[in-house]
């Protein structure tokens, strides 16, 4: 009975998640959800990936890191490979990504994570930068004019994905090696003293995090039929950065709400392609001048809800997808 | 006494920054059990020494050695893990944890639940993490800490974190616990409830202690031997009475009352 006042949360997340799934595949097969809003829901699952595997890097462990769309692209160029070049099934392309992301993880953070704060923003947005300029000089990949990608991504596959994230992210933090990474972000030196082994940490937080973006750049190569470098600039780490800091530094369904969100923003102001910076970013300043510490604080949607034992990592946001 | 091996020793330790000695040829020796205390005006040293033993700051010369083992050049975390673990002098605690999360953290070295355990929800996860909850809550009920568990540590009292620092410490299961001013901004009665708290987990958990202090009562009613720092090196030790009457100490502090 214990175990399951604990994981309560968690299940009725799930069901929530699945019922949600279900009521959406059907509105696709049915034909009532048209393209538009089919790839803005899309959009949106990539978007919250992005901004939940960025949140564990800076809300959780509190590395600066500014390169995200680095993995991203990363993720999206070697799934298009696997399944453009080498004729593979999408499930090898989505795999490939994660791991190719996490390999480029691995490579950028064990030398880098050593650095702090600024240091560490400064050399991760130069990783963005290189891994962006080489996709744009590798003719095996289209070079400038990008690769153009069959479209294989379906509602199922984006669920999946989305799901596993989010959980694999939330059971994460709500463990001893969660707290290890939150410990480390509160103050290094006294984590290093409590027996934590720091470099392990910051550099499985950043290979975690760079996983499931590269996931995501697998659903995005296979959704939008073309991938170019271009998309995958500095801005597109912003943005994603953009998610983590306007949902509350530390707060997962804070950066997920955050990137539904702006995602909707966005997507809606697309209409009024002359003014859609400009409101953009007043949205943006309104929301950090009358929520200096995001949408959430370090707030989980669980402790709205008075489960105290899921308050510390919020098992619920499976269930938050109900928003889109 | 010196039949015995010592626990904690420092052979001839010194650490130089660039052209800086900031301290040399610190030898120290702890035995098992004891309560020792390490004194000296500011800028002597004393927090250099301890981030010396903690792995801190890598010696450039000496050795530290705990057991018989060798430290020197171990991060910080392999020597908490072999076991000796501190308190700061600034308070250091993880403040937008609970006070249980901040015990808990320490315990994690201890914890047998891998991360795939963790990610997966494996029922050896939720068995490491249940232990690790019983055992966090044993060591705040110990410092009258379990009242305020779910608090983030922030929102502490300043007596009660650096009570939880000590906690926090503790739950790492040292062999040797080293304590950097303690009471440093307590009250006279804090100052002694704090001397009793000492006096029982060394005790309790068969703790040998290395204490740094200004507050000459405490270091003086409590500690067994006390080591002296001035300018980086060791001018005096010995039990609290030699000390007190060392020309040596009393002139380092500069004709302050030393009693």
């Amino acid at each position: 009975m214990a175990t399951w006042k604990r994981t309560r949360g968690f299940w009725v997340s799930v069901i929530l998640a699945f019922a949600f799934f279900a009521v959406v595949e059907w509105l696709i097969a049915s034909g009532t959800l048209n393209v538009f809003y089919v790839n803005t829901l899309f959009f949106m699952a990539i978007n919250v990936m992005l901004a939940a595997s960025l949140h564990l890097i800076i809300g959780i462990t509190g590395q600066f890191s500014i390169g995200h769309a680095g993995f991203f692209a990363v993720g999206a160029y070697a799934s298009a490979v696997m399944t453009m070049k080498l004729q593979l099934p999408f499930a090898v392309g989505v795999l490939t990504a994660g791991i190719a992301a996490m390999l480029a993880g691995l490579i950028i953070g064990v030398p880098s994570l050593r650095l702090k704060g600024d240091y560490l923003a400064i050399a991760t947005l130069g990783f963005g930068e290189i891994v962006r300029i080489a996709l744009l000089n590798i003719d095996y990949v289209g070079g400038a004019s990008g690769m153009t990608v069959t479209h294989m991504t379906t509602w199922p596959w984006v669920f999946a994905c989305l799901f596993v994230t989010i959980l694999v992210i939330a059971n994460f933090t709500n463990s001893t090696h969660g707290r290890a990474c939150i410990s480390i972000r509160e103050d290094e030196i006294a984590a290093d003293a409590m027996g934590i082994n720091t470099t392990y940490y910051k550099v499985a937080a950043f290979a975690i995090g760079s996983f499931f973006a590269g996931i995501a750049g697998a659903l995005y190569a296979h959704h939008f039929y073309i991938i170019q470098p271009s998309n995958f600039g500095f801005l597109k780490s912003f943005d994603i950065l953009i998610f983590v800091v306007l949902g509350g530094l530390g707060s997962l369904s804070g950066a997920v709400v955050a990137a539904v969100l702006l995602t909707i923003v966005s997507t809606f102001l697309q209409n009024y392609p002359e003014t859609r910076m400009i409101i953009y970013s007043i949205v943006l300043i309104l929301v950090m001048l009358y929520r200096p510490t995001g949408l959430m604080g370090t707030k989980e949607l669980s402790s709205l809800f008075k489960w105290r034992k899921a308050a510390q990592g919020g098992m619920n946001h499976g269930g938050k997808n109900t928003v889109a | 006494m010196a039949a015995k091996t010592p626990l904690l020793k420092a052979e001839n330790v010194g650490i130089q920054f660039g052209g800086l000695k900031a301290l040399s040829g610190v030898t120290m020796e702890l035995y098992q059990g004891e309560l020792v205390g390490l004194i000296g005006p500011n800028g002597a040293g004393k927090t250099t020494l301890f981030n010396l033993l903690t792995g801190v700051y890598v010696p450039t010369d000496g050795r530290i050695m705990l057991d018989g083992e060798t430290l020197n050049g171990l991060p910080p975390y392999k020597i908490t893990r072999k076991g000796i673990s501190r308190t700061f002098q600034n308070i250091r605690l993880f403040g937008e944890l609970s006070v249980l999360d901040n015990v808990k953290v320490a315990y994690h070295a201890h914890a047998r639940h891998s991360m795939l355990s963790s990610i997966l929800r494996l029922p050896s996860h939720f068995r490491g993490e249940k232990e690790m909850e019983e055992k966090a809550i044993e060591f705040l009920k110990i410092f009258q800490l379990d009242g305020v568990m779910h608090e983030k540590a922030k929102n502490l009292p300043y007596g009660q974190q650096r009570r939880l620092e000590i906690a926090r410490a503790l739950a790492a299961q040292p062999k040797v616990l080293l304590l950097d001013e303690p009471a440093a901004g307590m009250n006279p009665q804090e100052t002694k409830e704090l001397m009793k708290l000492i006096a029982f987990i060394r005790e309790r958990f068969a703790l040998t202690i290395l204490l740094i202090e200004h507050d000459m009562s405490l270091v003086m009613g409590i500690c067994e031997r006390i080591y002296v720092l001035d300018h980086g090196q060791l001018i005096a030790e010995g039990t609290p009475e030699q000390v007190r009457s060392n020309p040596k100490v009393i002139e380092a502090y500069l004709g302050e009352e030393v009693s």
